[in-house]
């Protein structure tokens, strides 16, 4: 794999080879480059390249839950704690815990959810996700998530990243790196989102060390898709050709004159961008879409439009070859008002992600496509009581030591659940799975070692994983 | 210090590596001949830097009465006395630390031999043995029986290259390597690189048609020597310090608060470069100024340096656990800015190459680990009096307005209650949050508290105050809030401190007293307490008496016996001159660090910093004044192929242009750059959009609508969570954490941005607006030539020109089809020409803006 020297090499590679071949076109150059291959990926960074071993997935879907999601209300039901609702555990119980807000004296809050056994795998699921439970057989239930960040930037960051602390880079980050994208058009690596802004911000899809040519790329919701997509007023199509002629000739006297072949990298990119300028809008245009899709996602739905676009987009970029796209949507941080605000996030992102993965299954593309459903942590079965006059407005705490999260399609086993946690919420108990171990499972499924992509950089080989995780083999299909 | 022990472990320490004799060669049994033996041997080996153009060290060895009297540490030459005399011991390399010459082979023992029999026979020197030619002139022969003659690569080279003795170092590698250097660039592309490599702007036309026109030797010096003096010259090496310091305006994490003091900092670092301010001086007040016998504003503002760390004012978040972070980044960001260790890596276990522990980490850590953060005031000129003046007026006024809302009556009560919940948690969540609130979201709000109001200063009062109001809404009803206006009264709070004369604030440190306790962290977790450590430094490195405090720690970086700062720093300013550095690793001098393409060189370029007093505009000008800087970056296959990285010199490099220095060239060459230096951050177009990403989309662009909106790049507000994305897209560090080299990639949005982002758009309407108006002829080829010298400072060739005449005539066919898309091109409808032309040349204003040409230093 590409190191940090390595990548810098490229640029003197170019060089080399642009003496060599002086007078040959950019073109030239760069196609006997690439046929050359080896280690360097010639003059695109971005370049397809194989992983470690044959992948199950090629492309992945990260349905990122923003701000916690309330477990036991959603994926892992918990009757014990209707027993004790309302009173305080007893401290023995709780002196492990660490709570952001509450105190350890706060009361047992029940879920007043209902649960369903879904599927033929009969998995329990919540009916705040009536769709959800209709793909119960594609998906992997993980209840034993856990992980060592307890708030909320840290927890996004370590989920991404590998680390709680900013500066590394992000799992998109990290398979763009190392297996390039497909997609000649777009770029590899897309952010999608609605809601509010998450916690983590542009950290939460940087590339960190890595060059910047593999951070995620936002896809925005209104105004142009891609930042600075479209032409300045009164800039034509045929105006912005006129000018990026003209500007390959100029570049391509420079590069003749200079044999810096990084001017031929650059001709390239002006070329990429005004591919990008046409198949941004083409990305967005639904009209190709029947309406029983558009209608399963929610498209037109007053609550779901928004994450239903982004999930059809979802698929539309994977069909295109994007490599990664987080899909964040935020925030799932109830302190307050658990009953009404997870209604509406469950209301706005069920029906779109479960059409998303039975759209990825019919068309199959879900066996090559890993979908990832879940946050950085999860909640406590301890109340957050700010307003004790108002019983709705009651919420739930951080809680790191045992949450859910869901995967389906490339390399995932579907249909089974993973993990136990205790009849009080507490404890992962059982197939304890650590955000690295997660993270290593992914990198698994895309054909590679966690261990094994690292890049140097400060005189350490860093990785997505830090030191930690272990593949999940039960997971796996 | 150690050298030959530390040497063997770390080759940070001693990349020279040249051994060290355990006794001197003795003496040569003859007699001497001034002139036959010794001058010559000078002449060859020592006028370079100790000649007529340069007396390193303060010494000089042409002239009688300079030899005889010796440099700054003292005589060298002792006369009948060789044992004893320095430059013997320089030369044999005994009891010293550096050998001499520091580049070439050493001297035999013979030659060395020669010299001790000359001062032992009384040193003598003739009056008429003046020099006979200038060392550069002299020609190399064999440096003693045996040795083989070096192959200059081309005659008359050392001629051309000068006396700059970075050359003889650079060019005794390309010898041994049998390559010849790269010839000088044009002297318009040479004026161009150093202006955008001292100050990050383009030369004026005026600048290029004065420098062109002046042929005598020393024009270029005088060029560089005038680009030093500029203002802007702080501001660009400012931006290369603020990635090293890790610097933002905002908070990072989830809040992000923006941190509207941070620029205080930012305006000190500009100022202090612009001065000149020695590095070692310029390091210990960032890292110690608070601790200096009576600190100044600008020695306390200085430490600013401490707070660019990440801040974590999350709801619920252990303040305990963040501390120790901050730190943690504190002791990465010193060890890496100042030492080039990787230090960050012992702080869960033993560094894995390195000869460093996790006790080396902690025991650095406990120098920062009493850090405590102060607001102070750091007025600018001017601003303390009229503040004086009009104090008084504003406190009252302040008073007054805070009274017509009931404050002085409702705020006590808050008070009792809140601190009764900060002492009894758990009996109420929405106080215990309160009480969270203030820890988190004031700096000290939580220790104000308690101090009793009636003796609380200005700044302390008013932080509780201001946090009553906007934070009351969290223990009292909706509704209630609203009825007693707070909100209303916040902003006429606002309103009122704007109206009257501000005082900069800065934000600096103090130290935690009394001194807490410092431990090894387990696993390097915040809350697993090993056994406990003092303040100390790496064991492998010199150490500092026990008791030592943060301020020790500074001055030990530039201890005599530190061999680290000095080319770590030297190491990374030469990167930004060449690409990379001598170390290409300017992160890591460790053992897993790149090995230095030119050891004896970064020793010397150290040796001669520390020398010139730190002086950083010294060190610059010795670079840029270097034959090697000024060669020509063209591609040589026949060098590529031995050297493909060019790791030699035996050209420049190309290098693509940071992203501040993009939008500065872009703006400068377009007549649109704000260039007033320092101040305030601004906010210039960034697409709707953008900053709901932050957090909640609680964060707001105030866009500058005046002139602000066109100031340079690194007055960009950087928001941590939503960086301006233009800076991302060109590579800008993302000032999370120490970074001290950018990558320079190459991506289709960065041609996106070029091309469409209204910024670019605005400085191609701003060129094409000045080509027509200061072009003297309305020819298209004069237009051109102008356009030409205003982007690239020279003149377009024939087939450039033919290609943009070209362009020109097409796009004024599709305008004239196309009347409705020259507003957009050209939005305003000038008096003085013709509109549609001017959306034309703005047409080819925007293709020069996007060549690789435009953003690269060639």
């Amino acid at each position: 794999m590409l190191d940090r020297p390595q990548f810098r090499h490229i640029q003197s590679r170019r060089d080399f080879l642009s003496r060599c071949l002086a007078g040959l076109g950019s073109m030239a150059v760069a196609d006997l480059m690439h046929a050359e291959g080896r280690t360097a990926p010639a003059a695109d960074p971005l370049a397809p390249k194989p992983p470690h071993f044959a992948p199950k997935a090629k492309n992945v879907i990260f349905l990122f839950q923003a701000g916690a999601p309330s477990q036991m209300d959603l994926f892992d039901p918990k009757p014990m704690l209707t027993k004790y609702n309302g009173q305080s555990l007893p401290p023995e119980l709780t002196k492990d815990l660490q709570l952001a807000f509450i105190k350890k004296n706060a009361q047992v809050l029940a879920s007043a959810r209902e649960f369903t056994k879904s599927g033929q795998c009969g998995m329990e699921i919540s009916d705040l996700l009536p769709h959800t439970q209709t793909i119960a057989d594609d998906i992997c239930l993980v209840r034993s998530m856990v992980s060592d960040a307890f708030n909320h930037h840290p927890g996004q960051s370590l989920l991404m990243s590998g680390s709680p602390l900013p500066g590394r880079p992000t799992v998109g980050a990290w398979l763009t790196y190392g297996l390039g994208t497909e997609a000649r058009d777009l770029p590899g690596f897309v952010v999608l989102s609605s809601g509010r802004g998450t916690s983590g911000g542009s950290s939460n899809w940087s590339s960190g060390f890595l060059p910047s040519t593999y951070a995620g790329v936002p896809f925005r919701s209104s105004g142009d898709p891609i930042l600075y997509l479209s032409n300045p007023d009164g800039v034509t199509p045929e105006m912005q050709r006129l000018s990026l002629d003209a500007l390959k000739d100029l570049n391509q006297e420079r590069l003749d004159q200079t044999g810096d072949l990084e001017i031929a990298a650059r001709i390239q990119s002006y070329e990429l961008a005004f591919r990008m300028q046409t198949a941004g809008p083409d990305l967005l245009d639904f009209s190709d879409e029947p309406q029983h899709i558009l209608d399963m996602y929610g498209v037109d739905g007053k609550l779901t439009a928004p994450y239903a676009t982004n999930c059809l987009l979802a698929r539309r970029m994977v069909e295109r070859g994007v490599r990664f796209v987080m899909l964040a949507h935020a925030s799932w941080d109830q302190h307050q008002n658990l009953k009404k605000d997870l209604q509406k996030n469950c209301d706005i992102t069920d029906q779109p992600a479960a059409a998303l993965v039975k759209d990825l299954k019919q068309r199959g593309l879900l066996d090559s496509t890993l979908v990832v459903w879940g946050g950085e942590f999860g909640r406590t079965s301890l109340a957050d009581i700010r307003r004790p006059e108002d019983i709705d407005s009651v919420g739930r705490d951080h809680h790191p030591d045992g949450y859910s999260m869901w995967l389906a399609g490339g390399g995932i086993k579907g249909g089974q659940v993973i993990g136990t946690t205790d009849d009080l919420a507490m404890h992962a108990v059982d197939d304890i799975v650590h955000v690295h171990d997660l993270q290593a499972t992914l990198m698994q499924c895309m054909g590679f070692d966690h261990t094994k992509l690292t890049y140097r950089h400060m005189g350490r080989d860093f990785r997505l994983t830090d030191v930690g995780g272990k593949v999940v083999q039960q997971m796996l299909a | 210090m150690r050298p030959v022990a530390l040497s063997a472990i770390l080759t940070l320490l001693a990349f020279g590596g040249r051994a060290t004799a355990q006794e001197l060669p003795p003496a040569a049994e003859r007699t001497v001949d001034f002139r036959k033996d010794i001058q010559p041997l000078f002449a060859q080996r020592c006028y370079a830097c100790h000649g007529e153009a340069n007396q390193i060290n303060g010494l000089r060895l042409d002239r009688k009465k300079d030899a005889l009297a010796g440099g700054h540490s003292g005589a060298a030459i002792l006369p009948g006395d060789s044992a004893n005399s320095r430059l013997v011991h320089l030369l044999a390399g005994y009891r010293v630390k550096v050998v001499m010459p520091p580049a070439g082979p050493p001297l035999t023992p013979e030659q060395i031999g020669l010299v001790r029999a000359w001062i032992d026979q009384g040193a003598e020197w003739p009056d008429d043995a003046v020099t006979a030619a200038p060392a550069p002139k002299r020609k190399v022969s064999t440096t003693g029986p045996g040795s083989r003659a070096p192959t200059r690569a081309a005659p008359g080279q050392a001629d051309r290259l000068g006396a700059n003795p970075i050359d003889q170092f650079i060019l005794a590698k390309l010898e041994k390597e049998n390559l010849a250097p790269s010839p000088e660039a044009d002297r318009a592309t040479l004026l161009r690189r150093v202006s955008l490599d001292l100050t990050g702007l383009p030369p004026s036309p005026e600048q290029i048609e004065r420098f062109l026109a002046d042929s005598a030797p020393k024009a270029y010096e005088r060029a560089v020597d005038r680009l030093l003096r500029s203002e802007h010259y702080g501001e660009k090496w400012a931006m290369h310090w603020l990635d090293q310091v890790r610097y933002a305006d905002s908070d990072g994490y989830e809040k992000d608060d923006p941190r509207p003091h941070a620029r205080r900092y930012c305006h000190w670092v500009i100022q202090a470069l612009n001065e000149d301010l020695p590095f070692d001086e310029f390091s210990i007040d960032q890292i110690a100024g608070d601790l200096l016998p009576h600190p100044t504003e600008e020695q306390l503002t200085a430490t600013g340096f401490h707070r660019n760390t990440l801040k974590n004012r999350e709801g619920g978040v252990n303040y305990e656990q963040f501390r120790f972070e901050e730190n943690v980044d504190r002791v990465n960001t010193i060890s890496t800015v100042w030492m080039g260790l990787t230090l960050g890596c012992a702080q869960c276990h033993d560094h894995k190459y390195d000869p460093l522990s996790q006790s080396d980490y902690y025991r650095f850590f406990a120098f920062v680990n009493n850090l405590e953060d102060e607001l102070v005031p750091a007025p600018l000129p001017g601003e303390r009096g009229a503040w004086l003046q009009t104090h008084a007026e504003y406190r009252s006024r302040r008073e007054e307005m805070l009274c017509e809302y009931n404050v002085p009556e409702l705020q006590p009560a808050w008070e009792t209650k809140v601190k009764y919940h900060g002492e009894h948690p758990g009996e109420d969540t929405a106080w215990d949050v309160n009480w969270d609130t203030l820890a988190k979201m004031t700096d000290g709000g939580d220790k104000y508290i308690l101090i009793p109001a009636e003796e609380r200063t200005e700044q302390q009062a008013d932080v509780v105050t201001d946090y009553f109001l906007r934070f009351y809404t969290q223990v009292v009803s909706g509704k209630e809030y609203k009825q007693l206006g707070f909100g209303e009264l916040r902003e006429r709070l606002e309103k009122l401190e704007k109206s009257y004369p501000q005082m900069s604030m800065a934000r600096a440190v103090s130290e935690h007293e009394p001194s807490r306790e410092h431990h090894i962290h387990v696993r390097g977790g915040w809350d697993r307490l090993g056994v406990e450590v003092q303040p100390g430094v790496p064991q492998v490195l010199p150490q500092l008496p026990a008791g030592a405090n943060r301020l020790d720690l500074a001055r030990w970086l530039f201890a005599d016996d530190n061999p680290l700062t000095a080319r770590v720093t030297v190491n990374r300013v030469w990167q930004e001159y060449f690409g990379k550095g001598i170390v290409s690793t300017s992160d890591d001098f460790g053992l897993q660090g790149d090995k230095p393409s030119h050891p004896e060189l970064l020793d010397w370029l150290a040796e001669d910093f520390v020398q010139s007093g730190w002086s950083l505009k010294h060190l610059h000008k010795r670079i840029v004044m270097s034959a090697a800087y000024r060669q020509s970056s063209k591609a040589r296959p026949e060098a590529a192929e031995r050297d493909p990285d060019n790791r030699w010199l035996s050209r420049q490099n190309r290098l693509r242009l940071p992203a501040e220095v993009i939008r500065d060239t872009a703006l400068a060459s377009a007549g649109l750059l704000d260039d007033e230096v320092g101040g305030k951050s601004v906010y210039p177009p960034i697409p709707d959009g953008v900053t709901s990403l932050s957090y909640a989309g609680g964060f707001a662009w105030p866009t500058n609508k005046g002139r602000e909106r066109y100031r340079r790049g690194l007055y960009i507000h950087f928001q941590r969570t939503v960086p301006y994305p233009m800076l991302m897209t060109f590579d800008s560090s993302e000032r999370s954490v120490t970074e001290c080299q950018r990558e320079r990639s190459n991506t289709p949005l960065q041609a996106l941005n070029l091309l469409n982002d209204p910024v670019f758009m605005e400085a191609a309407q701003g060129l094409a607006t000045r080509v027509l108006l200061e072009t003297p002829s309305s020819e298209l080829s004069d237009r051109l030539d102008y356009a030409y010298e205003l982007c690239f400072a020279r003149k377009p060739s024939q087939t450039e020109a033919e290609r943009l005449e070209q362009y020109y005539r097409d796009q004024m066919r599709l305008l004239d089809a196309s009347p409705k898309s020259v507003a957009g091109w050209f939005p305003v409808a000038p008096e003085e020409f013709d509109r549609t032309a001017a959306a034309a040349w703005t047409g080819v204003s925007r293709v020069l803006l996007n060549t690789d040409e435009f953003i690269t230093r060639e």
